[in-house]
């Protein structure tokens, strides 16, 4: 290819790899990925113009509905932004439940981002195991809230829902296991020579590119920087609770997958001393707030992903907030790529993306891009076509022809 | 903390609302937003979380959250109001780049204009958008009419 043309990889934004909607065009230079760009908007919902429209409760509902995997890290975010607004403190016992949940949340984010990555690296074993581990904590939730999803436990003031004393020797008992076994896979996949061989020195982010960018969560953790909202900004129990924040240095995806794998451990611990700590114990799980004041109020919470935010505004007359900003740990963490893909090459873009696979069946949408800036998308039948040519020369070189191509015309 | 930006933006800042002492508010000129930016970004070293673009009755007003982390957690945002006719403000993407996303988005939305941002064309809604819509604004449905 001449040097004044690049080649546009297009990954999505319907692809049988992603999770969701979302499009990255890659432009390649060879295997090598000389920029990349972000096109989003597929999934836009506006929740935060139905969130003027709704009362402040059924807001909790509501923004439980933007993340279908870290579902309950909004509505945390949410009461703690009207909760910061209303000046209130909650019920102790509210603030144990609401780590509880948190944490649980943690766990099986992690466990399914390991099992993804692993994935997409064609390391299948370990996609078995963690979502078969992670189903253990799934099972857990559905003990504690009815549900393996959308837990609907929040609300302003509290929790809904009360942890029952007779659950709790049964999921300390679950969690032990899961423990066991995650222990096994973090061992199993940190001290495979062929992970390390294809994950580190990879998509490294540098401390300067966490600051520019304002990353958070295990993506900034990896690079050395230790701001966690459970330790820096303290809310439900995390203040009471001993644990401490993973770090790691060198900020590769290998050191992204050491930072969430560890995680899991101290939400283990998080976990079993909120559930010693309301053993046995009665307590109130909810206050009841009359009236939503005027004013405005900042929530965040640590989500599995980083540090979720919400700003609440309320003009103290009407029952729904005036604005509602939201800011998920994607919003900042996603424009990293800018600086950690380029320079790799497409395989390694791959897992980079982490959940983002560039395989080849996306051609299929393969465009030509040239320095006039003209684009040309090739069609389904154009690159049929250009496939029997190339088939046919490949085939008239090696002197024979196949007629069942032309067949398929 | 606040003491330490009180001595650097001095006279800049034109009011300061303590809701707590982990939530700040300071409003700031918008002629005077960038070097205040400037300040609490390079020199303070606060993280940059987000802005916030609000439609009030008689203007827009944005709000720049930074969180000092080390610092318990604090949360300083600077609001700046911009007319109502016309709102226009300068682009921070030269100091912050990963502030370039929600800039694209507040244009968008609501319709406030960004002036020397590299790349301002539709981020969440679709490229033929129909132009002067901006669905966040007050008075204007969620379907987009």
């Amino acid at each position: 290819m001449a040097n004044n043309k690049k080649v546009i990889v297009p990954i999505g934004p319907y692809h049988p790899l992603l999770e969701e909607p979302e499009f990255f065009e890659l432009y390649c230079d060879g295997e090598e990925v000389v920029d990349i760009e972000w096109i989003a908007g597929y999934n836009h919902r506006g929740i935060e113009k139905l969130s003027e429209s709704k009362h402040y409760d059924q807001v909790t509902f509501l923004v439980e509905r933007i993340c279908g995997i870290c579902s309950t890290s909004h509505p945390i975010a949410y009461c703690n932004a009207v909760e910061d607004l209303c000046g209130i403190e909650i019920p102790e016992r509210a603030k144990y439940i609401r780590s509880i949940i948190g944490e649980l949340e943690r766990l099986h984010s992690h466990l399914l981002w390991v099992g993804l990555a692993g994935h997409f690296l064609g390391y299948n074993t370990v996609f078995m195991w963690a979502w078969k581990y992670r189903e253990g904590i799934l099972d857990m939730f559905e003990m504690i809230t009815g549900n393996r999803n959308h837990y609907a436990m929040l609300r302003i003031g509290g929790v809904r829902r009360d942890i029952e004393d007779q659950d709790i020797p049964v999921l300390k008992k679950t969690l032990s296991e899961v423990k066991d076994k995650i222990k096994m896979l973090t061992e199993a996949v940190l001290d495979d020579p062929v992970l390390a061989a294809r994950l580190k020195g990879i998509g490294v982010l540098k401390k300067e590119d966490i600051k520019n960018y304002g990353a958070v969560g295990p993506v900034a953790r990896a690079s050395g920087i230790d701001i966690d909202v459970r330790k820096d900004d303290p809310y439900a129990a995390y203040k009471i609770v001993e644990w401490k924040v993973i770090t790691t240095e060198s900020g590769d995806v290998f050191d992204k997958a050491v930072v969430r794998l560890l995680e899991c451990f101290e939400s283990i611990k998080i976990i079993e001393q909120c559930l010693d700590a309301i053993y046995r114990k009665k307590g109130e799980i909810c206050k009841e707030i009359r009236e939503i004041p005027e004013g405005e109020g900042i929530g965040r919470h640590e989500a599995p992903r980083g540090e979720v935010f919400h700003y609440v505004r309320s003009d103290g007359r009407t029952t729904n907030p005036v604005r509602h900003k939201i800011r998920a740990p994607s919003y900042v963490n996603i424009p990293t790529f800018k600086s950690s893909c380029i320079g790799e090459t497409i395989s390694d873009v791959c897992i980079i993306l982490a959940g983002v696979d560039p395989c080849y069946c996306c051609t299929e949408r393969l465009a030509v891009y040239d320095k006039d800036k003209k684009k040309k998308i090739y069609s389904f039948q154009d690159l049929v076509k250009k496939s029997i040519e190339k088939t046919e020369k490949i085939k008239k070189e090696i002197g024979k022809e196949v007629k069942l191509w032309k067949k398929l015309l | 903390m606040i003491d330490k930006i009180k001595e650097k933006l001095k006279d800049k800042i034109k009011e300061i609302k303590i809701h707590n002492e982990r939530r700040i508010y300071l409003t700031i000129d918008k002629n005077d937003l960038k070097d205040a930016v400037n300040v609490i970004f390079n020199e303070l070293g606060a993280r940059y979380q987000i802005v916030t673009g609000i439609e009030n009755f008689n203007n827009f007003e944005l709000l720049y959250h930074f969180s000092f982390d080390k610092e318990n957690g604090t949360i300083v945002s600077l609001r700046t109001f911009l007319e109502k006719e016309k709102p226009e403000i300068e682009s921070l993407t030269s100091i912050i780049p990963g502030i370039s996303y929600i800039e694209r988005e507040i244009w968008e939305l609501l319709g406030i204009n960004f002036v020397g941002h590299p790349n301002l064309k539709h981020f969440l809604l679709r490229d033929d958008w129909k132009e002067g819509v901006y669905p966040l604004r007050k008075g204007v449905k969620t379907d987009g009419k």
